[in-house]
């Protein structure tokens, strides 16, 4: 079996905007990061101008440490644009400082038949052009 | 009369056009095709039309995706409107047709025109399904400079612009929650089949068994070819008029009970709350606060199954069993046969039948209640057409379904 990779050959990237310059390439720095309120301390993903707990304002980028756990993920199969490499993995991964900040990613550097829900995975970035592309490996204890 | 629309809104008349996987010709006419036989089904002219609701409106991308807007229909048929509505942020592709209710129900309308067009067989044309996706041919790949925003950014760059693998990663869940299997999800696909072998107007009629469905190539895990719909060409339409209206025409007229629209949870496809269950949960509960029927008065079920495990989704949701038991539910397939406790997509679904959008399962409820099933028509042991039936539509993070009723 293959190790799990990522697609390549037919990779989409995210248009980078003011709202979410942070998130896209705060790898350049090795780093995911999220925006924060400073009032409450709540996370928020995607990132939106008011805070949805307490509706405060006063939001900033902050890293966060990259661990998470893999909540569910699916092995895709089919090449859903020409060139896109298959087998790989899609999952959804919940962030160690914040479980309901879910992030929506591929595992990597992992052969495919090991990924389990309940597993715990780390961040990895690469970049393509002007964008640091969030990955999530196998944690390193 | 209890329900949110105390008993003053009703289904009147049902149309639906060729359906096809690729038939080539303009969406419009099919449009017309199963607006007017929709019309004359109620007994109406289109003089009487005074109103319009569709999903998702006019749009041109992704290709096929819709087959004509609300001003394409009103000028083509030169109607005289007092209330029109097209859009895609709508409870699920049937929110349209709720709106259409709720307009009636308000005095703003009292004939109106409900319908969906889909050419997506006919817009992939032989590029296959990367000819319609986001990022794909028509936006000029990622060789072309296209760059996804919105929720489609945290999606693309991992190779996933399809709903396939966003409601797959929902289904391994549910097998890792509760135990739920490829054996017992398959009874959605092999049920659907079935049923649409005596659907004069299905895709796929020739059997297919549990083996075949075993073997098949695999899509997106746990989902192989069979659990998910087939695009193709085809147009449905339902009129929605005033039931004092209703009582002189053609049809005795189907009473909307009651619509389920709730959706309390994040509206996004990985943000929301319960990776078991998706809006679907909100808005089967929603149907039931707003009425005294209960699930075991609901004689057929006609389910959404874009992918086979959203109609179990929406079996969990609409109570006809516990949240987490749709496997064992639907083990074997009996109870959701034509002759067991609960038929379940009578006309062979999405699945089986074309991927009209949502709009065929409300189509297919009707046909039910009206005793127009021929081969697929649910009896009682006596002999009887159902009377309550449920129509389900959407997945993921948008969704609605209703409760509709014509007494015997």
């Amino acid at each position: 079996m293959s190790e799990s990779g990522s697609p390549r050959d037919h990779r989409i990237l995210p248009k980078v905007t003011a709202t979410n310059e942070h998130y896209w390439r705060g790898g350049e720095h090795g780093t995911l990061v999220l925006l924060r309120c400073r009032s409450c301390g709540y996370r928020l993903h995607p990132p939106t101008p008011v805070c949805p707990q307490c509706l405060g304002r006063d939001l900033a980028p902050e890293a966060v440490s990259g661990r998470a756990t893999v909540a569910t993920f699916t092995i895709n199969h089919q090449p859903w644009y020409p060139g896109l490499e298959v087998p790989f993995v899609l999952a959804i991964v919940e962030l160690d400082e914040q479980p309901d900040v879910r992030i929506t990613t591929n595992i990597v550097n992992c052969p495919i038949p090991d990924v389990r829900i309940g597993m715990r995975v780390q961040v990895v970035f690469r970049a393509y052009d002007d964008v640091w592309i969030p990955f999530f490996e196998p944690e390193v204890a | 009369m209890a329900g949110p629309f105390q008993g003053r809104v009703a289904i009147t008349g049902i149309g639906q056009s060729d359906v096809g996987r690729r038939l080539g010709r303009d969406p419009l006419e099919l449009t017309l095709d199963a607006c007017l036989a929709a019309i004359a089904d109620a007994g109406l002219t289109p003089a009487d039309i005074d109103g319009i609701a569709t999903y998702p409106g006019a749009m041109d991308n992704p290709p096929g995706f819709s087959g004509a807007g609300v001003t394409d229909v009103h000028d083509a048929l030169r109607l005289k409107l007092n209330w029109y509505y097209g859009g895609i942020e709508s409870p699920g592709q049937t929110g349209s047709t709720i709106n259409g209710m709720m307009a009636v129900a308000t005095g703003l309308a009292s004939h109106v025109l409900c319908f969906r067009t889909v050419f997506e067989g006919s817009a992939q044309g032989a590029q296959g399904r990367s000819a319609v996706m986001t990022g794909g041919a028509a936006d000029g790949g990622s060789g072309g400079g296209y760059r996804a925003g919105g929720f489609q950014q945290w999606v693309l760059p991992y190779g996933a612009p399809s709903a396939a693998p966003w409601i797959a990663m929902f289904a391994q869940r549910h097998f890792h929650e509760f135990g739920t299997t490829r054996e017992q999800m398959a009874q959605i696909a092999l049920n659907a089949r079935k049923n649409a072998a005596s659907n004069p107007k299905a895709i796929y009629g020739t059997p297919l068994t549990l083996d075949d469905y075993l073997s098949a190539r695999m899509i997106s895990e746990p989902f192989c070819l069979f659990d998910c719909d087939v695009p193709c060409d085809g147009a449905t339409a339902v009129i929605v008029s005033r039931t004092d209206l209703a009582r002189s025409l053609r049809k005795p007229p189907i009473i909307v009970e009651s619509a389920g629209t709730a959706i309390r949870g994040r509206p996004s496809w990985d943000q929301w709350d319960d990776l078991t269950t998706m809006s679907v949960r909100d808005a089967g509960l929603s149907l039931w606060e707003r009425t005294h029927l209960r699930p075991s008065d609901v004689e057929v079920a006609e389910l959404y199954d874009g992918f086979s495990f959203i109609a179990m989704s929406w079996l969990e949701a609409l109570g006809f069993c516990g949240r987490g038991e749709s496997g064992p539910f639907i083990e074997g397939g009996h109870r959701i046969a034509l002759d067991g406790e609960l038929p379940l997509n009578t006309n062979g679904g999405q699945l089986s039948s074309g991927r009209l959008h949502g709009y065929g399962f409300l189509h297919e409820a009707c046909v039910q209640l009206w005793g127009e099933g021929a081969g697929r028509q649910v009896l009682s042991s006596g002999g009887a057409r159902p009377e309550l039936a449920v129509a389900a539509a959407g997945g993921g993070p948008t969704a609605s379904c209703l409760l509709l009723s014509c007494a015997r």
